[in-house]
């Protein structure tokens, strides 16, 4: 890892002409972004575009084949792997919900909390106070608290979503990736989950990928519109849908 | 919201595991040894033996349910753990024979000294004291599965390779233990054992205090597990069998968690290896075969996967089985009727027994203890988010 002091940027989460190919298919191609710390990006664009793909190279699951990825303005994240990206504070909602099936929500909750993760520590772990009312209010917050004892794998799909959400709060991360928030949710359900994010973004940076304007244009963020995995244009949700580019790519699917 | 590690592993169904173990364990070797032989309630010394066996068959199949039914690691090649802990004990007992051999030589077994050896390999010091091979036991097995492990589990060998790989690994073993010049007895093994701590391996006194140690072994065993999958690291591990990935990305370093199970597990096979020789009172390299192995899973699916106790329950129904149809007419089809067993259990008890019988069980004790419930609680308390729109 590089020495703090030298930061070559001061964006929380920084990308520059990155590539990955998949058997010579061209899922990101010179993708460069950048977020500042304590902003939220809305991310569009049509199916195929690499955003998750995006999100897969920020968390380690994909290495890209060229490009810079920087975390804090001077880690390097391309060197990393899953546990240590999260391990410093990159947190992620994953487009399909994954949540642990078989064991109940608050345990999923548990699991995800920011305590020591080491097999010493799991092993002899005794639950503290703060522990158990952080979970509370993780709960409350998501609006599962009377569905604490239920399996996830019972949970319907928008009650998922909340949970890995949750499981985000839990996490208490200092980037959160939200892939694809409120598919499956109701308007309101949706209009809940905007509150919540732009509720979170008060004290972490997020940034989240989502194909419904309505959602979007209730975040009331900078958008940034990916295609062909580079960014196609930037700006406010207004800017970038009346950009001629973006109609085209969207209508011409 | 943590009780006290007892309290917390030690539910109905362990409890009673645990009092049934030991009742069986003090009670088989009481009515053997007190009782008048012939009587129909002596327990015959044979049988103790037997039903030793079963008993360490029995820490074997937990120590497969560990990894495999709490973090979805399927072995196919534990029995080789459990036949070097059988090895490290086979050793011991080979040196407390001494001068006592058919050649008389007080230190070096009849093998070495039939293969005109003139000295103990290196490999063999230090066993003739009960503490070194008992380390042993642990010891080998364990650091065999630790690098294993590190080298597997850190290039993310998971699944059907892993499973493979296990087999390769049990196989070697098969063909190193096999020769001759291994220094291991080669195709006959380590037997004859003439006694253990100063007490003749055959005495019936012998047999059942080996068949109580093993019990105990048993039990121990069980709790360790217990102790691990009640622990929030049992919840990590159920994490990793269901989404591992999902595991690593919430800050989980997921191959350490599966080294330190495994190696977890591969000392407990060694230590129902080493207490299975001396009640069979011979070790020999087809303990290794691959079908071995294959077979310890089985038990542990038929028993049900993921349950701890079904585990120690299939491993004695399939091996009474397997000693009551060997025994008779039906020798020669024995693989096939355990074939045909391992396949109607995945098809007709996929949970296997224990776990059908809990299926079964936990809702209709959930419903009773609704039933008390319902009155007191509103029916106001709904579920989180009002009916969520699974629509997409
Ligand atoms: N592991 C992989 N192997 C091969 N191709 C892949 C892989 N991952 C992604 N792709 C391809 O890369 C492209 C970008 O995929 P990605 O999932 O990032 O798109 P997306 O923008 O998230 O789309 P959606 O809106 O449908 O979720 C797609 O064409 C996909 O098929
Ligand atoms: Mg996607």
């Amino acid at each position: 890892m590089n020495v703090m002091d030298t930061r070559a940027t001061s964006a929380m989460l920084y990308l520059d002409g990155v590539h990955v190919s998949f058997d010579g298919f061209h899922a990101i191609n010179n993708l460069s972004l950048a977020l500042e710390p304590g902003e939220m990006r809305a991310i569009i664009g049509p199916n195929g575009a690499g955003k998750t793909t995006m999100m897969d190279i920020i968390t380690g699951k994909t290495k890209p084949d060229e490009g810079t990825v920087l975390f804090d303005g001077s880690v390097d994240l391309t060197r990393l792997d899953e546990t240590r990206i999260a391990e410093l504070g990159i947190g992620r909602k994953f487009q399909k919900p994954t949540v642990f099936e078989s064991q109940t929500v608050q345990d999923n909750l548990l699991l995800a909390l920011n305590v020591d993760h080491s097999v010493r520590g799991t092993l002899f772990w005794r639950g503290s106070k703060g522990e158990s009312e952080r979970i509370d209010k993780v709960l409350e917050t998501i609006r599962l608290t009377d569905a604490r004892n239920r399996l996830a794998g019972s949970l319907s799909h928008g009650q998922k979503q909340w949970l890995e959400i949750g499981m985000l709060l839990a996490q208490d991360p200092k980037v959160l990736l939200v892939d694809e928030p409120v598919a499956g949710m109701t308007d309101v359900e949706t209009h809940l989950t905007a509150e919540l994010l732009k509720q979170i973004n008060k004290n972490h940076t997020i940034m989240v990928v989502e194909h419904d304007m309505t959602f979007v244009r209730e975040l009331g963020v900078k958008v940034t519109c990916l295609h062909e995995g580079s960014v196609l244009a930037e700006g406010s949700i207004d800017q970038v849908s009346s950009n001629e580019r973006v109609v085209e790519v969207y209508l011409g699917r | 919201m943590t009780p006290h590690i007892l309290t917390r592993s030690l539910d109905r169904a362990a409890t009673t595991f645990i009092l049934i173990v030991a009742g069986l364990g003090v009670l088989i070797p009481l009515s053997n040894l007190l009782m008048p032989q012939g009587s129909m309630f002596q327990v015959p010394t044979y049988l103790v033996a037997l039903w030793g066996k079963y008993v360490c068959y029995a820490i074997l199949a937990l120590s497969i349910d560990l990894i495999w039914g709490y973090c979805g690691i399927l072995s196919l090649g534990h029995g080789a753990f459990f036949a070097l802990g059988g090895y490290a004990m086979g050793m011991y007992l080979m040196r407390q024979i001494g001068s006592r051999g058919v050649y008389g030589n007080p230190v070096l077994p009849d093998f070495m000294v039939f293969l005109n050896w003139d000295k103990l390999p290196w490999y063999w010091y230090g066993f003739d004291k009960f503490w070194f091979a008992a380390l042993m036991v642990l010891l080998v097995p364990g650091l065999l599965a630790f690098c294993f492990g590190w080298l597997a589990f850190r290039s993310r060998v998971t699944g059907v390779y892993l499973s493979i790989i296990t087999q390769a690994m049990t196989y070697a073993l098969l063909l190193g233990f096999f020769r001759n010049d291994f220094g291991f007895g080669g195709n006959n093994g380590l037997t004859d054992f003439k006694d253990i701590l100063g007490f003749n391996v055959q005495a019936d006194g012998t047999r059942c205090a080996l068949f109580l140690l093993s019990c105990l072994a048993l039990v121990i065993a069980f709790l360790i597990c217990r102790a691990v999958v009640t622990s929030k690291l049992g919840k990590v591990l159920i994490a990793i069998r269901d989404a591992e990935s999902r595991t690593r990305f919430l800050g989980y370093r997921v191959e350490t968690y599966k080294l330190f199970v495994f190696t977890l597990s591969a000392c407990m096979a060694g230590v129902a290896g080493a207490l299975y020789v001396p009640q069979v009172g011979i070790i020999n390299p087809s303990e290794f075969a691959p079908a071995n192995s294959i077979e310890a899973v089985i038990w542990v699916a038929v028993g049900g996967r993921g349950t701890l106790v079904g585990a120690a329950l299939g491993a004695v129904v399939v091996n009474y089985a397997k000693t009551f149809f060997t025994s008779g007419p039906l020798a020669p089809y024995w693989l096939f009727m355990l074939g045909a067993l391992f396949i109607l259990v995945t098809l007709l008890l996929p949970k296997g027994i224990v776990g059908t019988f809990n299926a079964w069980w936990e809702p209709w004790k959930a419903r009773r203890s609704a039933g008390i419930a319902a009155d007191e609680e509103s029916a106001a308390r709904e579920d989180g988010i009002g009916a969520p729109n699974p629509a997409e």
